[in-house]
């Protein structure tokens, strides 16, 4: 019998991952096969709803937003000036509700990541399936609600090409920052301070329904540190036809929120398991 | 004899400790190959928690384990493709029907899907699941549930299994069909670490057993071995009126004298002896008590080690 040592693990030890993340991922979407129509319905429906209800509602009393581009000032229909941003609050919700509930769901209700773990997989690859499977599933109804803008006419920027990695992006840095709520829960009324103090300040402050420099000069600095406020400025002017200004900055801040949170939220993950 | 091979798994000195509270201390043990291995202890004995250091799930504050020829935590992964788990709660995928948490199980192992389409007819048939093959877990019974893990270890076909209370809230008939699947996989030359709370099943399918209590090892060896070495092997229990007094009163240390060793429990007076024949006749004298003579078993030495009083969680 050889003599290794076992040392406690560091939880802040940097991620081992393998490919072993895709059959976990593969699980995942093959509940969702079964699942998959009232599934979309649901994803879909409310941002919809959202678009409808203000785009052309509250439209008609704003009319037009004028925004400064590269070229100009430009004076843009408010339901595209709202499409723009909504499209990045849903890639958003969505990533959030699939690595929250869900998530929460199969590792602490079901027990499934347990399960799992009897096998050959890490919890590492385990915690990055379900990051990816946030991101995917978000970047599917993010698809579909693209597709709908298009059948409506709201917008046909070929630079919606570029626009649709931007939000996958986007899918996979919440879908990063919610697993750090998720390694912290105790039960789904956690998730409600998340939504009440996180979600909706960022909704309302990252200038997805009026333009944020309408908002007071500390309120706006708050506002630049926001995620979602970066996403809004890569994504809007694609809906333009136009190319973002400091996109690589824009990019470099969601990144940067993605990997610092994914690894926070994988420590704190490894501590939860770590009874 | 399996105790001249060289062990499939090997923990020694395995430490365990939450702050200031030591579940796990200095508890060390071997597995040979077809061997069932048997974890006795009261709740909150370290049973658990040992068999989570074993799978690397919990990092030990200290000691070693070998399996396979390989060293935990560094080769945790190839250590695990060689292990079968179920676990005290079944965590079955409830999305999915039989097969389909056969297909996705065996996907965690790295398994290709046309193996493990070709092994799901012959699991299911073995968990005597082949007619459920298309319900879901919200549809079955609980030893079927039990079974279905059960298949479900065996996906990647494991050298040995790691039970943690498999049969925990079944029913006789489940339990027994469990005891029988268990000891045809023994007899395929499986082997078996096994934690239970039931000493007939410890009896049954264990070729060792292990007692810990306190997070320490407190006995180790063949049942009935441990049972000559601790215990004396006629057990008379008494019950009814004045059972009591038979325990405590001055007037009946004659009769106590027939016995060697007399414990209390509740209402009812344990006589252990090696004779039984002589302490029968002095009872039978106190007609208004029950008795009930019977060889010493494992619950008896189970009791003896490790006292009568109900544990914190228990």
């Amino acid at each position: 019998m050889t003599t290794t040592t076992l040392t406690p693990m560091n939880p802040w030890a940097p991620p081992r991952l393998s490919w072993r993340w895709w059959p976990v991922f593969l699980r995942n979407l093959l509940v969702w096969r079964k699942l998959a129509l009232p599934s979309v319905v649901a994803n879909i429906a409310e941002p919809l709803i959202w678009l409808v209800a203000f785009g052309y509602g509250l439209g008609a009393l704003v009319g037009t937003v004028n925004m400064g581009t590269p070229g100009g000032s430009v004076a843009v229909p408010y339901i595209l000036f709202l499409a723009s941003g909504s499209i990045c609050m849903s890639a958003m919700n969505a990533a959030t509700f699939e690595a929250l509930y869900s998530a929460f769901s199969r590792m602490h209700v079901q027990k499934t990541w347990d399960g799992i773990m009897n096998a050959p997989v890490r919890l590492d690859d385990v915690v990055l399936a379900e990051m990816l499977w946030a991101g995917f599933k978000s970047l599917f109804t993010v698809s579909v609600i693209l597709l709908v803008m298009l059948g409506l006419g709201i917008t046909h920027s070929p630079k919606l090409l570029v626009a649709w990695p931007v939000l996958g992006l986007v899918g996979i840095t919440f879908s990063c920052i919610a697993l750090v709520f998720n390694a912290l829960a105790k039960g789904y009324d956690f998730f409600s301070y998340y939504f009440t103090l996180v979600i909706t300040p960022m909704m309302f402050l990252s200038g997805v329904f009026f333009p944020r420099e309408q908002l007071p000069a500390p309120v706006l600095l708050f506002s630049d540190l926001l995620p979602l406020t970066h996403a809004v400025q890569l994504v809007r002017p694609l809906f333009l036809d136009q190319w973002p200004t400091d996109a690589a900055l824009h990019l470099l801040v969601l990144v940067v929120y993605a990997i610092g949170t994914f690894w926070l939220a994988l420590a704190l993950t490894r501590k939860r398991f770590a009874r | 004899m399996p105790r001249m091979s060289t062990p499939l798994f090997e923990a020694a000195e395995l430490v365990k400790r939450y702050g200031e509270n030591t579940v796990v201390n200095g508890v060390s043990f071997a597995i040979h190959p077809g061997e069932c291995l048997g974890v006795i202890g009261p709740n909150g004995a370290g049973k658990t928690t040992t068999i989570r250091m074993c799978l690397g799930l919990t990092a030990p504050d200290g000691g070693r384990i070998h399996a396979f020829g390989k060293d935990m935590p560094r080769d945790a992964m190839a250590i695990k493709a060689q292990l079968g788990v179920v676990a005290q709660m079944d965590t079955l995928d409830p999305d999915f029907n039989c097969a389909e948490n056969l297909l996705v199980y065996g996907r965690y192992f790295g398994l290709k899907d046309a193996v493990i389409r070709a092994r799901i007819p012959r699991l299911l048939e073995f968990a005597a699941l082949t007619h459920k093959a298309t319900a879901r877990p919200g549809e079955l019974s609980g030893g079927m549930k039990r079974r279905l893990s059960l298949a479900r270890a065996l996906v990647n076909d494991p050298r040995l299994l790691m039970l943690d209370e498999p049969t925990t809230g079944l029913d006789p008939q489940a339990r027994h069909l469990m005891w029988e699947r268990l000891q045809v996989l023994l007899q395929q030359g499986k082997s078996i670490l096994l934690t239970t709370h039931f000493m007939d099943e410890a009896e049954r399918l264990c070729s060792r057993l292990l007692v810990l209590d306190h997070g320490r090892k407190i006995a180790e060896g063949r049942p009935r071995a441990l049972i000559a070495e601790h215990l004396e092997p006629d057990v008379v229990e008494v019950y009814g009126p004045g059972a009591l007094d038979l325990a405590q009163r001055e007037e009946h240390a004659p009769l106590r004298a027939l016995a060697a060793r007399v414990e209390v429990s509740g209402e009812t007076v344990f006589f252990y002896t090696a004779q039984a024949q002589p302490l029968l006749a002095a009872l039978g004298e106190h007609h208004q008590l029950r008795t009930l003579h019977r060889p010493a078993n494992l619950e008896d030495l189970f009791l003896k080690l490790t006292g009568r009083q109900i544990r914190e969680d228990g």
